[in-house]
């Protein structure tokens, strides 16, 4: 493949692992949380006269935005966007 | 609060409702015509101006349009009525269902931002045909879009038959019967056609406005009418457990899910989460964002509706607790009306109108992005695609314009001419079929293993299998097919949602076919993305502009 720069675009972006994995475990809590019915489907400890089954949902709208935003924080930092800018040509796209 | 006095419940038309109704409906009216003015573009002649409305929206003309597009008049009738009807499993999974969402989309869907804005990709299918090289697998991809939205749109019209059915609208005869829902239909028609994806991001603001509007005053007025939430909940548990009508010998639904619909509870919020996202109409809200982190940005904030939603889930059973009696005007018990018939009887008239209004508005929005998402997949995957590959983009946005006017004269006909009960049944098979796209669509973001005759092969039997396991289904009130989404589980034995059934099928005979055709070396098809494509941002080249990117695709030039 000819590009006229050294960039090959036909590779994913250098990224930093680490910090991709923190990310994907915060993305996965709230689903392994939620289809985990068993921990949850109970109507003690009440809140308000709310069983638990339905505030502990509640909960989770706002732990599951925070863990998201949280991700969106990181994988902005783990993987900084790589310029298409130059060298591409329509032949290397195969 | 206090100065909120309910009116006496009554059955007639209720005249004050009725005119703030149609005052609020009047101006949103006025709205989506003058939408086509807002953030004007030099011409409306291709699909990126009127379908996608130029591919400019910022994060939170984003948030309102996919709330108002997800959050559609249905999800307000139907999942309150699930509650009032059949409870928590029926009802609630809701509630689950819109938050394990956002984690998911946020993995994939910027990567299809990317790609899509790479190589113009206006649909799911576009992407598919690229990818694969396949304009056969991209057919399936689309007509299951199309299949899957259609009876979504006549959905929206239930939603707003409920209201006005409510409101006492209707007359003896047919014809006056159906009138209202016809000029509401006409109109939204006549807007969308000239505005495209603007008019529903307009009127997006005023119905995400008006929907908190009444879920918070309700949420907070209705408990205390009733006697407080713990008597909401009391009440609730005490109609769950009494014995079913139908059959006496299980209860009439569940108050909190037992450990035999622990599956049944999980497998519909994840199921109702992968699918919702390979409609059209949410895809194409998604590519109508800026820039590549719109999306993500949006889902750590697109919880709130769902928060909103379970408030709203829970006023079924307030009505439980508030006796509410949901009777059509035919003098049948009809669960789909029991929101609309609690803010009649407990709001004051005008207070009830805004509600009205509310339900009813939000109808139009989903129903306008949905048209246009399933005509933007017949003009690019088979207008385009198979019957006239030369289409230029001024004739591609005027078939778009045309078709949305069809899909919505369909999904009126659909609605007017077969009993309410179909448009339902069809809404469940819409989202067993279209969760068999995800495979092509998602799992072609990450890798191209997949072969894509095995991808069409898994998609041909999931669509199969889920249709007919669907049909099976018995209704135990009506005797009817299709009587749910729930069966019996292969191997796990516990009652699931048949769309994630029929997905786990899908992917295994995807993958045999797959090893099968690759030891065959059978040609995969020629895929014309390259890996950068996936992470590409706006300013990138192709990315930047959409006029560059027009002349550049009718040119051919790169």
């Amino acid at each position: 493949m000819s590009t006229d720069t050294d960039v090959d675009h036909d590779t994913v972006p250098p990224a930093n692992k680490g910090l991709l994995a923190i990310a994907g475990v915060l993305l996965a809590i709230p689903l392994i949380a939620l289809l985990w019915v068993s921990s949850y489907a109970k109507k003690d400890p009440q809140l308000w006269g709310f069983p638990f089954f339905i505030w502990y949902q509640f909960l989770w709208v706002f732990l599951c935005s925070a863990m998201t935003y949280t991700a969106y924080r990181l994988v902005l930092k783990a993987r900084p966007h790589r310029p298409m800018t130059g060298g591409y040509r329509e032949e290397d796209g195969r | 609060m206090s100065s909120l006095v309910p009116a006496a419940a009554n059955t007639g038309v209720n005249g004050v409702a009725l005119v703030v109704l149609i005052v609020l409906f009047a101006l949103v009216t006025g709205m989506g015509f003058w939408a086509t003015r807002w953030r004007r573009a030099d011409s409306m002649e291709s699909l990126d101006e009127w379908g996608l409305g130029g591919r400019r929206f910022g994060t939170w003309v984003t948030w309102f349009l996919l709330g108002g597009d997800l959050y559609t008049a249905y999800t307000f009738v139907a999942v309150p009525a699930a509650m009032f009807a059949l409870g928590a499993v029926n009802g609630f999974f809701a509630v689950p269902y819109t938050i394990v969402l956002y984690p998911i989309i946020f993995v994939f869907m910027a990567r299809l931002w990317s790609v899509s804005h790479r190589h113009g990709y206006v649909t799911p299918a576009d992407f598919v045909k690229g990818r694969y090289g396949s304009r056969g697998l991209a057919l399936a991809v689309s007509i299951t879009g199309i299949l899957a939205t259609m009876p979504y749109i006549a959905l929206q019209l239930v939603g707003i038959q409920a209201v006005l059915e409510v409101a006492g609208l209707g007359g003896s005869n047919a014809l006056a019967k159906d009138l209202p829902l016809f000029i509401a239909f006409a109109l939204l028609a006549a807007y969308t056609y000239s505005s495209g994806l603007r008019a529903p991001a307009v009127i997006a603001f005023v119905k995400d406005a008006l929907i908190y509007l009444v879920i918070i005053v309700a949420v907070i007025y209705l408990p205390s009418k009733v006697g407080g939430w713990a008597h909401v909940f009391s009440a609730a548990e005490a109609k769950m457990a009494k014995p079913s009508v139908a059959n006496p010998a299980k209860p009439t639904g569940s108050f909190i899910p037992g450990a035999q619909q622990y599956w049944a509870y999980a497998t519909l919020a994840l199921g109702s989460a992968l699918a919702l996202f390979m409609y059209p109409h949410s895809i194409t809200a998604t590519l109508s964002s800026s820039n590549r982190n719109t999306i993500r940005r949006n889902a750590s904030i697109l919880p709130a509706y769902s928060f909103v939603l379970g408030l709203l889930a829970l006023l079924g059973w307030v009505a439980i607790a508030a006796g509410t009696k949901p009777i059509g005007l035919d003098g049948k018990p009809n669960a789909q009306l029991v929101i609309p018939q609690l803010f009649e009887d407990m709001f004051p008239s005008w207070f009830a109108g805004v509600a009205f209004a509310a339900v009813a508005i939000g109808a139009l929005v989903p129903a306008a992005i949905m048209s246009i998402a399933a005509a933007n997949t017949f003009t690019r995957n088979i207008y385009r695609d198979w019957i006239k590959p030369d289409a230029t983009h001024a004739q591609e946005a005027k078939v778009s314009k045309l078709v949305s006017l069809l899909v919505k004269g369909f999904a009126l006909v659909f609605v007017l001419t077969l009993d309410k009960q179909n448009a339902i049944n069809f809404q469940l098979l819409g989202g067993i079929w279209i969760l068999q796209t995800f495979p092509a669509i998602v799992f072609g973001l990450y890798t191209r293993w997949f072969h894509r005759w095995g991808l069409l092969a898994g998609w041909a039997v999931g669509m199969v299998y889920g249709t007919l396991v669907a049909y099976n289904v018995i209704n135990p009130t009506t005797k009817g097919h299709f009587g749910g989404s729930l069966a019996q589980m292969p191997v796990i034995g516990k009652l699931g949602y048949i769309a994630m059934t029929a997905f786990v099928i899908n992917l295994v005979v995807a993958a045999i076919v797959t090893l099968v055709l690759n030891a065959m070396k059978v040609d995969p098809g020629r895929d014309e993305t390259i890996k950068g494509d996936y992470f590409a941002d706006a300013g990138d080249p192709r990315v930047e502009k959409n006029l560059e990117m027009d002349v550049r695709l009718t040119t051919g030039a790169p």
